[in-house]
């Protein structure tokens, strides 16, 4: 792979390119899902191919191949430079890029059991098995489960020195059961929904969720929310479950900061930020109890936004996005670094393959635990909702109003968690919904959850994301408006 | 956006556009896999080959920031042996690469449990011609996108306004054989230009796909998001409520698009449809009729399905009335009925979907509507649309671009933008006339023929900030 990687650099600068990088990309797959007691999806893909980004005239060029030959990599490599000097007729200025080190280094994501040395027998019978599990429930109309395995191979290589390979492990499982009655549909899933949970790791991950154990619950509480109440219509205390709080960083967090959205760049499709520069460090964004972080090294934990060097050769870091409400740092490159007058980029370029160009993605944007326990946090609320679990999400384009919905609700009274709700929504404006929250659960409640299915860009690039979060309290949250009839 | 005539300069310079293998070519490919098949002793074979050219010139504050192009193949392979079948994909087409997908499909389908609803492959189909490979899109330079990029750039200068888009345009084709004598094959090109004009904190969009490049006018494009961006500015905030709207085309593709798994027969017998005991009920108005129709002269796609199917024309809703669904071989012989040739890719479980939705118009212009509307919402486009409600199908979203008030049969004043929970069932029961039908282009949903609509109390639940 660096035979291919070192001579489209070659190539490259012999063509007149003034800065290249190229990855050589190898990603496995493998997908199994099941549906009512029998086998749905049972795939397995491979793909590599070698990426080349260049800058010439100034300006930036990038072209994939799947033909891993010395003459394959030649013309890609030219193919790059062509296009960069056509950029070079709609430009402004000449791109900039911050300095950085030069890496020679092979790195390894944590995987304690390779799953694709598990046998496919075993995967199958335990989601059959918590298929049928889901089933057993009477009145469950349909029972799902996934796993999703994937094998990622990296070799990096830049015209600054860098030769850098990666290997990721990514396993992810899930299960829903939906019920269909009274012309109504309602759903459960776990141990989250649309796919489950998913780290950075290998078959470990599955064999701790214990699905069996969990889904005869699930299923009887697919069958609960048929009767429960409608979550009511009016503003009130709301505490969220950790993987929809994940999902609310996600959306009003991790997004908002990508520097390249602020900077107009995802502006024709993934949309701008209402962070606009003037905003950094001048900003309360939370309230002084909230501490959030973008942190891709593998310290922090086994989520998907981690690794040892980003897609353009930057070590792994931690940024302070959030530090006790005040906004204080964004997502960047080395492109865009600068103009925020960073020495150095934050490291948070990635790209979904060898045919993709990296871009600015979250990496492991997660709230840091405070000091309360789930228990104590409801007895400590007299009058409130607890939500879990999402089952929609939306946000306008400039990331300020948003509006959630999840599976599960549950009434809080006197201190107490009493009757289900069903239907349950929020909504809000970013900034006011932070400065809001007024507890932060502890450390063991904390779980690193992953996003597996980010899109942005154009062509569109999904990316995995973490968000390490716990359950949190909010207070005057609006609730009920997704089902208004007003 | 109206075509235009195909006038567009045919100078090449610059990075020249690569050409996809002669399709003779790629039958090489495929019957080696079902050569090595063959003398493996393997029952049943599927292998579908895809080449995929593709190039985007993406442009943000008046200047090209990002300019890609790519190049790829895959050979996808899926065997059947006794009622177990599997799908293994590769993008090497070495023999040795394609033997060893060979033997992991066939290892991946002999561990698991036998399926007793697992068709035998499908024989020789007859395919109706479909032509949809243009020459002019698929040598299309990266010189020529970013000089119609800068002309763009160029306007939105001259205006005082911040151009954002895209234009892409690239080259596909799909060859599908089995060991039971099936072969079908397909070649398309495609082009999109979208453009975002920016004006102060305002901005406007337009968007346009095509099979052919000459029918897509950047400069038109970029004209009408200017001159829609100029009145987006200084919008009033009203207050939420129920509103007359007039929907452009592309934010009536982004809503009825979520519907069309929604026709699906497996969805319909998993109760996970919304139309799940609608069957032959006037679900929608009169005035509604929809249909999937993979050859209508504004669809671009195969015109075979995931098996090699052929796909027929299917009225799925016929004046308010929802007649028919779509199904693949497996969800026809549990329903006693015939495939209409809609079947994804073997195996998985979801079935079958409409991928080629036609909404009937009308013959009332956006302008007419404008000027019949006594007070109402224009709405250029929607975004970020998810499902709050899959019985119901009630969906939430924010109006984005170009949300405009009309008063008194005129445009009054640009509005701050609203999130919507709207009912996409009500919605095509309130609808109150019709354009005429085009090829939208959304983000939500991928390109279809619909038309612009007015539809009387369309529920927007609050306002955002700009």
């Amino acid at each position: 792979m660096w035979d291919y990687c070192g001579h489209s650099l070659e190539v490259a600068r012999l063509r007149g390119a003034s800065y290249a990088d190229v990855r050589v990309m190898h990603l496995r797959q493998r997908d199994l899902t099941t549906k009512s007691g029998r086998v749905g999806t049972l795939g397995q893909s491979e793909s590599i191919g070698l990426g080349i980004r260049v800058v010439a005239h100034g300006a930036w060029g990038f072209a994939s191949t799947d033909k891993l030959t010395r003459e394959g990599v030649a013309a890609c490599a030219a193919q790059a430079v062509a296009i960069a000097k056509s950029s070079a007729l709609a430009k402004k200025e000449d791109v900039q890029m911050v300095p950085e080190g030069t890496y020679v280094d092979s790195w390894q994501g944590p995987c304690l059991k390779d799953p694709f040395e598990i046998p496919l027998e075993t995967q199958l019978d335990l989601l059959l098995a918590a298929d049928a599990a889901m089933r057993s429930v009477r009145g469950v109309t349909l029972s799902e489960t996934d796993m999703q395995f994937r094998k990622i191979d990296t070799w990096f290589a830049s015209s600054s020195g860098s030769k850098i390979h990666q290997r990721r492990f990514i396993s992810g499982c899930g299960m829903v059961a939906t019920v269909f009655k009274d012309d109504a549909i309602q759903k459960r899933s776990y141990p989250n929904s649309f796919g489950g949970q998913h780290v950075l790791g290998g078959y470990e991950l599955i064999e701790s969720l214990d699905l069996l154990q969990h889904a005869p619950r699930v299923g009887e509480e697919a069958i609960a929310l048929h009767s429960a109440p409608q979550c009511p219509e009016k503003a009130g205390t709301l505490i969220l479950g950790g993987s929809q709080l994940g999902l609310q960083i996600h959306e009003s967090i991790g997004h908002p900061i990508e520097l390249d959205r602020v900077l107009g760049q995802e502006a024709n499709f993934a949309g701008t930020s209402f962070l606009t520069l003037d905003k950094l460090h001048h900003l309360r964004y939370a309230s002084p109890i909230v501490n959030v972080v973008a942190d891709a090294r593998i310290a922090h934990g086994p989520g998907l936004g981690s690794f040892a060097y980003d897609d353009e050769g930057v070590p792994a870091q931690c940024i302070d996005v959030i530090k006790d409400g005040e906004f204080h740092g964004y997502l960047s490159s080395r492109e865009t670094a600068h103009l925020i007058g960073l020495p150095r980029s934050g490291g948070t370029m990635r790209t979904e393959g060898w045919n993709r160009l990296p871009m600015i993605r979250m990496t492991n944007v997660s709230i840091l635990p405070g000091p309360w326990t789930l228990e104590n946090l409801i007895a400590d609320t007299e009058d409130g909702i607890l939500m879990d679990t999402n089952r929609s999400w939306s946000i306008d384009d400039r990331r300020y109003q948003f509006q959630f919905s999840t599976e599960i609700a549950w009434e809080i009274k006197g201190g107490k968690k009493t009757r289900m709700l069903k239907n349950p929504s929020y909504s809000g404006i970013t900034t006011e919904f932070w400065n809001s929250c007024d507890a932060i659960c502890n450390a063991d409640h904390w779980v690193l959850w992953g996003t597996p299915n980010c899109g942005k860009g154009q062509p569109m690039q999904v990316m995995g994301t973490g968000h390490g979060a716990a359950p949190a309290r909010f207070r005057n949250v609006r609730f009920g408006t997704a089902f208004s009839k007003q | 956006m109206s075509p235009r005539k195909h006038t567009q300069s045919t100078k090449r310079t610059g990075a020249p556009a690569t050409t996809l293998r002669p399709e003779r070519e790629v039958h090489r490919v495929a019957a080696s896999v079902l050569r090595l098949a063959k003398e493996r002793g393997v029952p049943e074979t599927e292998v579908h080959i895809e080449e995929s050219i593709q190039a985007l010139t993406r442009f943000a504050n008046n200047a090209i920031h990002q300019h890609v192009a790519e190049h790829g193949l895959i050979v996808s392979i899926r065997t059947a042996v006794d009622g177990r079948t599997a799908r293994v994909t590769t993008n090497r087409v070495e023999e040795d690469a394609l033997r060893a997908a060979l033997e992991d499909s066939l290892s991946l389908a002999s561990h698991q449990p036998r399926d007793s609803g697992l068709l035998p492959m499908p024989s020789k189909q007859r395919y109706r011609a479909v032509h949809r490979f243009h020459a002019a899109t698929a040598a299309l330079t990266a010189d020529e996108r970013a000089r119609a990029v800068k002309k763009a750039c160029q306007l939105a200068e001259r205006e005082g306004q911040v151009a954002a888009g895209i234009f892409s345009s690239g080259q596909s084709q799909s060859v599908l054989v089995n060991s039971r004598g099936l072969s079908a094959a397909y070649r398309q090109t495609q082009a999109t230009f979208s453009i975002t004009m920016q004006q102060g904190s305002a901005a406007s969009w337009a968007k346009a796909n095509a099979g052919d490049v000459r029918d897509i006018d950047p400069a038109e494009l970029a004209k009408t998001a200017s001159e829609k961006a100029v009145r987006a500015v200084n919008p009033m905030e009203l207050a939420p409520g129920r509103f007359s709207v007039i929907l452009e085309s592309a934010a009536v593709l982004d809503l009825v698009g979520f519907l069309f798994y929604d026709f699906a027969a497996t969805a319909v017998a998993d109760k996970r449809s919304c139309l799940s005991g609608r069957l032959g009920k006037p679900v929608f108005g009169k005035n509604i009729t929809i249909a999937d129709d993979a050859y209508h002269s504004e669809q671009l796609g195969a015109p075979f399905d995931g098996e090699g199917i052929p796909r027929q024309r299917v009225m799925l809703v016929d004046r308010g009335v929802v007649k028919n669904l779509v199904y693949s071989r497996r969800s026809a012989k549990q329903a006693g009925t015939k495939t209409t040739g809609h079947g994804f890719v073997l195996p998985n479980e979801y079935g079958e979907a409409p991928l080629n939705l036609v909404v009937s118009g009308g013959s009332t212009s956006i302008e007419k509507m404008i000027a019949a509307t006594d007070r109402g919402l224009l709405v250029t486009r929607l975004w970020y649309i998810r499902e709050v409600d899959p019985y119901e199908k009630i969906m939430t979203g924010m109006t984005r671009d170009g949300l405009f008030l009309i008063e008194n049969g005129k445009i009054a004043h640009a509005v701050r933008n609203f999130r919507f929970n709207q009912s996409v069932l009500e919605m095509l029961r309130n609808v109150e006339c019709l354009g005429p039908a085009c090829r939208a282009a959304g983000e939500e949903a991928s390109e279809m023929v619909v038309p612009p609509m007015k539809v009387r109390d369309f529920h927007f639940s609050e306002v955002t900030k700009f």
